[in-house]
């Protein structure tokens, strides 16, 4: 759906890399233009008409935000995506509420950036960092999470939806329990912002990172939602402009109020209103539609895919728009490299995902996410491809 | 080149390499190459002795392209002298950025020759030569 909206679409490519980051649509990236072509100006303290424009357009995103994932517009942060994001909770707010033989509960199949700013804090504070089994399908289940808490538990952080096997985690009866039993419940909502309805408040989260460009959204930008009474006691990893209300020569100083005491300096202004857009573009079609849709595209593509002997899904039980598989015998990068050549534009790796190798059968796999824009005519494209991959050293090499 | 000999021998490089596997001996410089541009990863090992190349042996997860360069640079090098390896590398890489190079030097090498038309490539074609520099770095 929609297709008509996205200039990179022209050049018949077949963009299944999603997971990585979606194409932006003309609407996105008009607004972004009109910014710098008719109210370029900086953010605050501007009197003249175009930092008037800019402002309102500016500020008028965090309730777009808020809106969306049904939080209070002074809970929406802005930040240079998912990872800064996360690294803010982990380093602005974990950092002064940790201590020595607490444990915080992550699972293999994390995002680097879920994974390593932890570790980091692990080595200042010296805290422990357990994982949360993996189903036989590769999924965190509620009843797993649940069984690995106890006394010491004190944050939960996970993706709610896992970027390599595409699981959706039961985010909202991991954060009912997360918030009965006193533990911070922090969710990675990267790859499931863009893609299904998310409601912070209704999850019991405490805290929420995603991305703009993985949801039509420019780079550069993306956004943490934090409660309240939480953001109240994070402390900023930024000084600067912008944030602060007063700084004396004896060193006094006072910040100013959340949430833009998190966000020191010239903020990414094309790029937030850009957020804005997109995410008013997503709304639009809908997060249901949006969901049931690429779910649909995912079944279409396993029912095609099962009749070809050589490739191997390894995530078929798990209901989402992500597909990872190999073609038996061959290295994912070769496989990626060949779809290539048919236009078919996928990721090859192991999706910063490095712990889930202890537990998937390979290291490295061929990713292929959905996105609204994407056809059941693009898949069968890819599947004509995947059946003429006997030989594919014919065209790789 | 002939394409389709380039292809095989690429392939027959790739399918049964050349000193797969390592072994346990202190007496081996070994380097780990992790890409940063691409997932490939492999461990190499080599054994110089009086100045020559004894051996050189790799394994890990890499591309056809990465594997089967590794294997022919192997074949390539064993019984060299310091000396001799290190103009093959600077060859080598001479060809794979289209610079003038002595095609005597690289022998079978010379199936990446048109790897530079591949851009994404270029690294998985660089690989082997690099660990080997690094390798060679490390002689004192």
């Amino acid at each position: 759906m929609n297709r008509e909206d996205f200039p990179m679409l022209d050049d018949s490519i077949i963009y299944f890399d999603n997971g990585a980051t979606t194409l932006k649509p003309k609407q996105v990236i008009d607004a972004m233009n009109k910014y710098y072509l008719k109210h370029s100006s900086n953010i605050h303290r501007g009197d003249y008409d175009a930092a008037v424009t800019t402002n309102n357009a500016y500020d008028a995103v965090r309730d777009i935000v808020a809106g969306f994932v049904h939080c209070k517009s002074r809970e929406v942060i802005y930040t240079s995506g998912a990872t800064m994001s996360i690294n803010l909770v982990v380093f602005g707010y974990m950092k002064k509420h940790l201590k020595k033989g607490d444990v915080v509960l992550l699972n293999k199949a994390e995002h680097a950036s879920n994974v390593l700013p932890w570790m980091k804090l692990q080595e200042e504070i010296g805290f422990e960092i357990q994982y949360i089994p993996l189903s036989e399908d590769y999924e965190v289940l509620y009843e797993n999470v649940v069984n690995c808490v106890y006394s010491k538990t004190k944050v939960i952080s996970l993706a709610h939806v896992s970027n390599v096997i595409g699981d959706v985690r039961d985010i909202s009866k991991i954060g009912k329990f997360c918030r009965e039993h006193g533990i911070i419940f922090h969710v990675d909502g990267a790859q499931s912002v863009p893609h299904m309805p998310v409601n912070f408040q209704e999850s019991y989260m405490d805290f929420l990172s995603f991305s703009g460009h993985k949801m039509v959204g420019p780079t550069g930008v993306g956004i943490l939602i934090g409660r309240e009474e939480l953001l109240e006691e994070m402390e900023p990893l930024c000084y600067g402009g912008g944030m602060n209300a007063f700084f004396e020569e004896d060193s006094t100083y006072e910040l100013k109020s959340i949430p833009v005491r998190f966000e020191a300096g010239t903020p990414p202004i094309a790029e937030v209103i850009g957020l804005g857009e997109a995410i008013s573009y997503l709304q639009k079609i809908g997060m249901d539609k949006i969901h049931q849709y690429e779910k649909e595209l995912k079944q279409y593509f396993l029912s095609k895919v099962k009749d070809i002997p050589n490739i191997i899904v390894y995530n078929k039980n798990i209901n989402s728009g992500i597909v990872s598989f190999n073609i038996d015998g061959v290295f994912a990068q070769d496989s990626s490299v060949y779809l290539n050549h048919y236009h078919i534009c996928v990721r090859a790796g192991n999706h910063c995902a490095k712990l889930l190798k202890d537990v998937l059968p390979v290291k490295n796999t061929v990713r292929v996410s959905f996105y609204f824009y994407n056809t059941k005519e693009e898949i069968d494209s890819l599947i004509e491809a995947l059946k003429n991959s006997k030989d594919i050293f014919k065209v790789v090499l | 080149m002939d394409s389709n000999l380039r292809r095989e021998i690429i392939l027959d490089n790739y399918q049964d390499p050349m000193n797969r596997g390592l072994i346990e001996d202190d007496s081996y410089l070994k380097v780990n190459t992790n890409s940063e541009s691409c997932i490939d990863n492999l461990d190499f090992m080599m054994k110089i002795e009086d100045g020559v190349v004894k051996d050189i042996r790799f394994d890990g997860e890499a591309c056809a392209i990465s594997t089967s360069a590794t294997s022919i640079m192997i074949r390539r090098l064993l019984g060299k002298s310091v000396d001799e390896v290190k103009k093959v590398l600077e060859e080598y890489q001479k060809m794979l950025h289209e610079e003038e190079y002595d095609e005597e030097l690289l022998g079978e090498l010379i199936v990446y020759d048109e790897i530079s038309k591949q851009p994404n490539r270029l690294n998985c074609a660089l690989l082997p030569s690099e660990a080997i520099e690094k390798m060679l770095k490390e002689i004192k």
